[in-house]
């Protein structure tokens, strides 16, 4: 199966075969489920994480209706929080994270791992609102980015459960089996956090993980004002790294994977390819942080009186 | 065949324990103390660490800016607590008001049982005003409290004036979680212990106070303060509260974290700690340190404002401004800033601090001894009355060797009558309800009689009573039931050893410091005193070691330790004045060392003192 993505130019073939190769490319949809595991006042660092992504996200095209954003806790209206109504992730306040378009779809106790696996398997009861779902197809790029507090093969959620990485394995596999995903790029931010994808085994899934089994994934900055630390090293570096992407931007995963090095995490980050069928170095960023459409400009007319032959 | 019931094995098993005893206790007792001894050395202790995650690091941004505004409000106060006699309370009133603090005040009076040298009155009567500073959003379902205590003449003024500068400042930052409410107390422990009655509604010693009008939610740690000069060189910690009761070690962790930081000196015991553990003057430093705090925590009275708090569950300190001759000064603007981050610290907490330890030592502020570590030194004390106990099990156990006379031997081999053990138990015991209720009821007879004070006079019968103690049990057997048998006086040990084991061991559990040294001195007795030992020296012996003088010793250590060393006379007089002071801790905040010693200890020494008078 060659699928090339939307770097190959628009060739001067028949209009028929073209639109053919158009059809054909790999995803026509992007979704994101951006989840924060942690609750406590302490744990703002995770809350910022979680919505540093979503601004890259957002930034970079994927919707509102495309996002399931679950904060287990509430750090903008915290009683300790001296900026009320605001998540700082650079420290000196330089960049607020949260703002008056935020939308949180599973917030506080919500956020529960029976929530989650529901919500990633889509087997939801039928009163759940749009905004709760993952209406992913079989022709969706899905991110998804886990952060909080973790070991070795498990999560923690909410300090009184946790996921394992068997369970979630278990959940991307009925994914790939209804069909629920093209492509899945899994992020995980906590301590120990490449347990988390070692028993992943169903087919198109790349992932990254901020530290290896044994190290604990450092925080970034305190923000001495505020009282606690901000950001967690790892999605510091990545968030720097996204603030570079614009949507026409042709970084691949490659580019990904150098983020954050040993020198500026102290954690040694990983990453999974094994199960992904394409080559990463082929993958652009924005296949998972963006929702790129695309859009080619022609002034001819195609007349599509015949079925389309796919290039599959 | 198990060990313990093939015979054979038993009976040599039995005849070890019974050749070896006296070396095995001798040797238990030297190991017990070489422990509690090596507990102040520095690589069997640990280092002190935050264990509330809540609590992180120091990594906060003190901003207290207003430290001469805080002086000056001090000296205002100094000044109207001059004019009004006592505590200014429309004064205090009208300015934790301006501050937007929500005041309340409470009265209170206590009729004491008598007076002693402070108050020189029975009645003491006062005022407690507290202001509440509302947390800006959060519900008011917890609390913090600062205190200071309105002490009479030029003490304590400063603090006042930190609390309301530092009341002014934290008015006007928004991220209080919990309401933080400003105490100043009058007559210091009993007006503490007034306000927090009527906060808990609860009535434990009998004090009359108004009800608290302004409420604010359950404390979840407290800190009180004592300064007395503009400038310190050093803060010192205190942490023992009544009856032995520590708070939570964190709460000491977080404040030698913020010394730390900020750069100011702190000591514990008024002792700066030193780095040179391995020479010998290092370790004599921690050794003392280390048995300061065993001694103040054994006294069972709360040595600072905080002793109160921390019977409701609330961890709470005292934090002393020392100013000695050091060159490096400290001003009001730094422990403010001290003061601020650690509550802004507590304000992050979710729940109160039950992380850390409740019970351990510390030889040093930076270095702590757990109770998994020191309480083996008191089990190797409690070990020789269990073998001693053993020992006497087989001696009665075993039948005598057979003589000529098989009448006498009958006679001799009949357990001995429940009264003869009966008798001195509770001839002892009623001596102690008299040693505990006396003193206080026969004052008025005793000032009629004698040119003496009330005070005075309560100590003095107290003595007498325990001098007379002396003198009464020994000839109760012998008139109740003839010649005291052989086994009688075996029977009455074997009991007393057991109950004084007992007794040791339920009080070290709650008051560890108080449980050793009462072992220390009453152990050596239970285990050697027999009808046989030479009667003049082992009663002098006894007496050395009986809880009264021991006291009497404690008391010049106390002073040895720091560094106030006393004449006799002037040392005796201390003993005197401790003796009140424990009698009223009693009557006053419910201290538990007084009838213990009276009702418990006193009678178990007196059933020994009745074995070596047996014959």
């Amino acid at each position: 199966m060659s699928l090339t993505g939307s770097t190959r130019r628009f060739s001067p073939l028949v209009p028929q075969e073209n639109a053919g190769q158009f059809f054909s490319s790999g995803h026509t949809n992007n979704w994101a489920v951006l989840v924060c595991t942690s609750r406590f006042w302490f744990n703002y660092r995770h809350v910022a994480n979680t919505l540093s992504v979503y601004r890259s996200v957002k930034r970079l095209g994927i919707p509102d209706s495309h996002i399931v954003l679950m904060l287990a806790d509430d750090m903008a209206c915290n009683h300790r929080n001296p900026k009320p109504a605001t998540v700082f992730s650079h420290k000196n306040m330089e960049l607020n994270v949260y703002g008056d378009d935020v939308e949180v779809d599973y917030r506080g106790y919500e956020v529960t791992v029976e929530n989650f696996l529901r919500v990633l398997t889509g087997r939801l009861p039928p009163s759940t609102p749009r905004s709760k779902r993952l209406l992913s197809d079989d022709r969706s790029n899905i991110l998804i980015y886990l952060t909080g507090h973790g070991g070795n093969g498990f999560l923690k959620f909410q300090d009184s459960e946790e996921i394992s990485n068997v369970e979630l394995a278990d959940a991307f596999e009925q994914m790939w089996q209804k069909r629920r995903y093209n492509e899945l790029l899994f992020i995980i931010d906590t301590c120990q956090g490449a347990s988390m994808y070692e028993r992943f085994y169903s087919p198109n899934l790349m992932a990254l993980a901020s530290s290896q089994v044994g190290e604990d994934s450092l925080s970034h900055q305190p923000d001495l004002a505020i009282g606690v630390h901000l950001m967690d090293r790892y999605t510091f570096y990545l968030l720097e790294f996204l603030e570079d992407i614009h949507p026409s931007s042709k970084a691949n995963m490659n580019d990904l994977f150098k983020v954050c090095p040993k020198s500026q995490c102290v954690s040694t980050p990983g990453h999974r390819t094994d199960l992904f069928l394409r080559d990463p170095g082929s993958a652009l960023i924005t296949d998972f942080f963006g929702s790129v459409r695309k859009v080619e400009i022609t002034m001819e007319t195609i007349n599509l009186t015949e079925p389309i032959h796919s290039f599959r | 065949m198990g060990l313990l019931s093939d015979p054979n094995r038993r009976r040599a098993l039995i005849s070890l324990l019974t050749r070896l005893n006296a070396p095995i206790c001798v040797v238990c007792y030297m190991a017990g103390v070489a422990w509690f001894m090596g507990l102040a050395f520095e690589p069997f202790t640990l280092r002190t660490y935050m264990s509330e995650n809540a609590m992180g690091s120091t990594m906060v941004e003190e901003r207290f800016p207003a430290g001469e505004r805080a002086l000056g409000t001090g000296r205002e106060f100094s000044a109207h607590k001059k004019k009004a006699g006592g505590m200014p309370v429309d004064w205090l009133v009208k300015t934790m008001q301006s501050r937007g603090l929500e005041v309340f005040t409470q009265r209170f009076s206590r009729r004491l049982p008598f007076p002693d040298e402070d108050k020189e009155r029975y009645m003491v009567k006062g005022t407690n005003v507290y202001g509440i500073l509302r947390a800006p959003r959060a519900p008011r379902t917890e609390a913090l409290v600062l205190s200071a205590p309105c002490s009479p003449g030029d003490d304590n003024n400063q603090a006042v004036g930190v609390l309301l500068g530092l009341a002014q400042y934290f008015r006007n930052q928004v991220f209080w979680a919990k309401d933080i409410i400003f105490l100043v107390n009058e007559h210091d422990l009993i007006g503490m212990q007034a306000w927090l009655e009527g906060y808990h509604h609860t009535n434990t010693t009998g004090m009359d106070w108004s009800p608290l009008q302004g409420r604010g939610g359950s404390i979840q740690a407290a800190l009180s303060l004592e300064l007395s000069s503009d400038v310190v060189t050093s803060l010192d910690l205190v942490l023992e509260g009544l009856n032995g009761q520590l708070p939570n070690l964190d709460l000491a962790n977080l404040f030698y974290a913020f010394c730390q930081k900020i750069g100011v000196l702190c000591t514990t015991q008024g002792k700066l700690q030193r780095n040179d553990w391995d020479s010998v003057s290092g370790y004599s430093h921690a050794v003392q340190t280390m048995m300061l705090m065993v001694m103040k925590q054994a006294s069972g009275r709360p040595w600072g404002d905080h002793g109160l708090f921390l019977r409701y569950h609330i961890e709470a300190a005292t934090i002393k401004g020392i100013n000695s001759f050091r060159q490096y000064k400290t001003d009001a603007t730094t422990i403010g800033r001290l003061l601020e981050g650690m509550y802004r610290k507590l304000n992050n907490l979710l729940e109160r601090l039950h992380q850390s330890y409740f019970f351990y030592l510390m030889p040093s502020l930076s270095h702590f001894v757990s109770i998994g570590y020191y309480m083996p030194a008191f089990g190797l004390l409690a070990l020789i009355l269990l073998l001693r106990a053993l020992d006497l099990w087989i001696q009665l156990a075993t039948p005598p060797p057979r003589t000529e006379d098989g009448v006498a031997d009958a006679e001799q081999m009949s357990s001995p009558g429940v009264l003869s053990v009966l008798t001195p138990l509770v001839i002892s015991h009623l001596t102690g309800v008299a040693l505990y209720t006396l003193p206080i009821h026969f004052q008025e007879i005793a000032v009629e009689h004698f040119p003496v004070s009330e005070t005075e006079a309560v100590v003095l019968t107290a003595i007498a009573v325990y001098t007379a103690g002396l003198a009464l049990p020994h000839n109760t057997h012998r008139l109740l039931t003839g010649r005291g048998t052989e086994n009688g006086w075996k029977v009455l040990k074997l009991v007393a050893v057991l109950y004084l084991a007992v007794l040791l061991g339920c009080t070290a559990l709650i008051n560890f410091s108080l449980g050793f040294i009462l072992a220390l001195t009453l152990v050596p007795v239970a285990a050697f005193v027999t009808p046989d030992v030479p009667k003049a020296l082992s009663a002098f012996i006894m007496v050395i070691l009986s809880p009264a003088c021991t006291l009497l010793f404690s008391v010049f250590l106390f002073q040895e330790l720091q560094e106030m060393p006393v004449s006799f006379l002037d040392g005796w007089m201390l003993y005197l004045s401790v003796i009140s002071q424990g009698i009223l801790d009693h009557a006053l905040y419910g201290s538990l060392v007084y009838p213990l010693v009276a009702l418990l200890v006193y009678p178990c020494w007196l059933l020994f003192w009745n074995i070596l008078f047996w014959k």
